[in-house]
């Protein structure tokens, strides 16, 4: 009966949908099946035996094991360490609390590479901490390896990712209406009972896709394996990895990115359904008529504890990255940034450091230009057309970003290096595999805000005289170019960051920053290390400064995801 | 100007709005009044474009407006809880019908400026939407709304929101800017004094359907139907009979004037004409006593009959518990035509 039906015609909505299905079908479907058919018929001939018999080798049930057991814990630890610190940030107010939570959040954006970077300088043997402790108890050699165990990869994974929970779960939580927890409180309720059985239900939704969300990026996570995992602790990914780039065992590789494939498949389709459930149009508060300053003594325990325990999560391991960066033999200097713009002594890279700086922020730009067209068109279908098409169409868009980095990028060198499509020179190759993972970013930082606009805004616009067209010129779109610009920087620190595919597509001549880094780090000795440190912070201010731009755009919108 | 023909709005089974029909002159303020759920606001969205109706025809000016889009109808609604713009300042929210028109910018300016001045508001431009307190969201919403001249202005609940205070004076401003504009006027409302004081005329919607038609002055004179005399506020309503010059109700027997047709009604006793005597026809208990500012209220209990409502002098010195005696003035009972249902208006 509603005269104003959604603001997308079938037929817009068809025409929207062509470019960024033409886009993966050519660079992400066409590669990932490239590599699955070499994998599968090497000879030319199918050979599909090949699926049972790798899967059923004991080393695949262990690495399926070691990376469910890990992608397990740690959204386990991550929910446990972010729920506190969701519940600090959404119902207190204290000073420099915007400034924290947005501080809080550069970890996730942070490169993979700069956070193995941070952990290797806090937990590997040329920490400060392991420095001060020989120094102290006369050690020969230094007391704390944690690099190289399960527990590097935890507690980094954590402080990747809690920033998904702080964000998504005390996002929503900061706009409950706190009155209803009060209600319940009136009513008899102890706190701890109010917060079960009125805000947690509210929560649930928020902490699934959160904690959703934590299990697809560890499930997936390549650099901190790679760079602070030992021997034996391979996840499916670092295996792809090995097998392709390493032992050159394709069949192998094959059958394992196929296993991961499908079983993130289902997953992001579990997803998507659920979201769509979560899309019922609650009456929220504004953030800032929820939060409080502490009052009692327990309470200011509470907010000084959580913030506390955060700056050692979250703060340390960047500090002494920074420290690190700066230390030389010859005390604090900046040698180490200096040496970025000469040619490294021994091999592994044929231009200096600094170039990769250059080659980041325009491959960081032309993939902010690429995925931010892209993601727009399809986050106009998601957002505006229902049923299950849009929701099909929701999963294959995001289902880059759940695909192994790895398998995409040997993907790109299989399939995209003969005619007819030839890129193996070209410029844009890098920026068209970053806009595949950057492509959903952009496309989340729409959806929830055209899903959100009030309908009657459009029907007011209507009774006013504007027609379709001029209702979508005046209401939607300038409400959704806010939402466009933080997706597309999302989609700039997300091409800054990315290092799987990356790592296999790269020229030698025209490495990234995390592609540097990675170079650096696979060197010896003190020179390049101090190296990689130095490019790692490099990476990682230009990374806060996009997300600061982000943060200043986004105002009170809704969150992403 | 505007008629209603049969006009009908059926979602799924039920009807939100059913087979009304009503025809508003050029020039009349008329309010719509109903309890929630009465099919208010459908009405307004059928009249404003913004639902298909199922049935029936909307025609303004002598035009079927069934193919007009809502762009196109020129018509001004308010809404309720205004739905402003956030996302644009006050100036470019009232600009926005006018900017539509295609107007020149400075035309736009001036009849911006003009309109906040006519609500009350002059000079507040370039402030946003956030900033505004609920009486100033609405007063913003209004001079959206009338900026562009419609010749008729629809208006959904526009006091909802706002407070005590506010609810009593505005409805006097707002009736004052009506005048001045000349304008025809839909003003939907579930409060009956709101609605008598915005409009000449109020009609009274119930279930989708038009359950009475009148002034203020009729209306409350003479309730059409039980449903309307206690929407109205009206409390001693009971079904009972007239016969030989008595109506016969659950209380007593009350004496009416003689040319009440005989036969079932449902009767209404004005609680103001209902008075404490020594000797009267109704014989019952206090059984409560509410002050009233300028007179206190009683209930009082008859049997098993429905309680009355009694309304007699502050200092009157009855107290719960005592045994009274009513009187009634003949004139004072009102015989409706028997209701169809209890007639229990909902909320």
């Amino acid at each position: 009966m509603d005269v104003n039906r959604p603001a997308l015609s079938r037929r817009a909505a068809i025409l929207l949908a062509v470019p960024p299905l033409a886009f993966l079908a050519l660079f992400f479907a066409w590669p990932v099946l490239s590599i699955v058919a070499t994998g599968l018929a090497p000879d030319g001939r199918l050979d599909l035996a090949v699926l049972p018999q790798t899967w059923s080798q004991p080393f695949v049930l262990q690495l399926l094991a070691f990376t469910l057991g890990l992608a397990v814990a740690s959204t386990l630890l991550t929910v446990l360490v972010g729920m506190p610190a969701a519940f600090v940030f959404a119902r207190f107010d204290f000073r420099g609390r915007r400034t924290l939570r947005a501080l809080a959040t550069v970890p996730f954006i942070l490169p993979t590479v700069v956070v193995a970077s941070a952990f290797l300088a806090l937990l590997g043997p040329r920490s400060p901490i392991n420095a001060a402790l020989e120094g102290l108890f006369g050690l020969a050699r230094p007391p704390i390896r944690l690099d190289g165990s399960v527990w590097a990869i935890l507690l980094a994974s954590v402080f990747y990712n809690v920033a998904v929970v702080l964000r998504l779960v005390g996002g929503l939580w900061s706009h409950l209406d706190p009155r209803a927890e009060e209600a319940a409180r009136v009513l008899g309720a102890t706190p701890w009972r109010a917060f079960r059985e009125v805000t947690w239900p509210l929560l649930r939704p928020a902490v699934a896709s959160a904690a959703s969300i934590v299990f697809l990026f560890t499930v997936t996570s390549f650099g901190l394996v790679l760079l602070l995992g030992g021997p034996g602790q391979s996840t499916l990914e670092v295996e792809i990895y090995r097998q392709t780039a390493l032992l050159l065992d394709l069949p192998v590789a094959a059958a394992l990115a196929i296993l991961q494939i499908g079983g993130v498949f289902v997953l992001l389709l579990l997803y998507a359904r659920y979201q769509e459930r979560l899309a019922v149009e609650q009456r929220l508060r504004p953030s800032a008529d929820t939060a409080r300053p502490p009052r009692t003594r327990g309470e200011r325990t509470l907010v000084g504890g959580v913030l506390g325990g955060l700056f050692l999560l979250l703060g340390l391991p960047l500090i002494v990255l920074v420290e690190r960066s700066l230390a030389t033999p010859g005390g604090y200097s900046l040698a180490w940034y200096q040496g970025l713009w000469e040619l490294p002594a021994r091999g592994g890279s044929f231009v200096p450091p600094v170039d990769a700086i250059r080659n980041s922020l325009s491959f960081a730009t032309a993939t902010l230009l690429l995925a931010g067209t892209l993601g727009v068109m399809a986050a106009l279908v998601v957002g505006y057309r229902r049923g299950w098409l849009a929701r099909g169409f929701d999963a294959l868009v995001m289902l880059p970003l759940g695909t192994s980095a790895v398998t995409v990028g040997f993907g790109f060198i299989v399939a995209l290096d003969q005619p007819p499509l030839d890129l193996r020179t070209s410029p844009l190759l890098i920026p068209i595999a970053h806009s595949l993972i950057a492509i959903p970013f952009v496309m989340r930082a729409i959806v929830p805000v055209a899903r959100s606009i009030d309908p009657r805004l459009r029907e007011a616009a209507a009774v006013l005289g504007a027609g379709p067209r001029r209702v979508w010129r005046e209401v939607d779109a300038p409400i959704l170019a806010r939402a466009a610009l933080v997706g597309a920087g999302f989609a700039f620190a997300v091409s800054l960051g990315e290092f799987g595919a990356t790592l296999f597509i790269a020229r030698p001549d025209t490495p990234t920053i995390p592609v540097a880094v990675a170079r650096l780090l696979s060197l010896p000795g003190d020179v390049t290390f101090g190296q990689a440190m130095a490019m790692s912070t490099v990476l990682m201010l230009l990374t806060a400064a996009a997300i600061l731009a982000i943060e200043r755009l986004r105002g009170a919108g809704p969150e992403p995801f | 100007m505007l008629e209603l023909d049969g006009l009908s709005a059926r979602f799924g089974e039920r009807h939100a709005v059913d087979r009304v029909s009503l025809t508003i002159a050029e020039g009349e303020l008329v309010s719509i009044l109903g309890p929630s759920g009465s099919g208010k606001t459908t009405l307004l969205r059928l009249i404003a474009g913004l639902e298909r109706p199922s049935e029936g025809r909307v025609v303004l000016d002598g035009r079927d407006l069934a193919d007009v889009p809502a762009h196109r109808r020129g018509i001004g609604l308010m809404f309720q809880d205004f739905a402003l713009f956030p996302h644009r300042d006050v100036g470019a929210n009232v600009a926005f019908g006018l900017r539509m028109q295609g107007l020149q910018a400075g035309v736009i300016r001036g009849r911006v400026a003009e309109v906040l001045e006519l609500v009350g508001l002059p000079g507040i431009e370039r402030r946003a939407v956030a900033t505004l307190s609920g009486g100033e969201q609405q007063r913003v919403a209004l001079a959206r709304a009338i900026a562009p001249q419609p010749r008729l202005l629809m208006l959904d609940e526009p006091m909802g929101s706002l407070d005590r205070a506010l609810r009593d004076r505005l409805p006097l401003e707002l009736r004052a800017i009506f005048e001045k504009l000349g304008i025809t006027v839909l003003y939907v409302t579930h409060d009956q004094e709101e609605a008598f004081a915005v409009a000449d005329r109020t009609v009274v919607l119930r279930e989708g359907r038009v359950e009475a038609d009148g002034s203020p002055e009729e209306l409350w004179a003479r309730p059409p139907t039980a449903f309307v005399a206690r929407f109205l506020g009206f409390h001693n309503v009971a079904d009972g009979e007239v016969r030989d010059g008595f109506a016969i109700t659950p209380w007593a027997n009350l004496p009416v004037h003689g040319d009440v047709p005989a036969g079932r009604a449902t009767l209404l006793v004005r609680s103001d004409a209902l008075r404490i005597a020594d000797v009267g026809p109704i014989h019952g208990v206090v059984t409560a006593r509410r002050f009233r500012g300028d007179h206190m209220l009683l209930t009082v209990t008859v049997g098993e009959a429905p309680s009355l409502e009694v309304e007699v002098p502050v200092g009157s010195a009855h107290k719960v518990g005592d045994a009274v005696e009513l009187a009634v003035d003949p004139g004072a009972i009102v015989v409706l035509p028997q209701s169809e249902g209890p007639g229990t208006p909902p909320g």
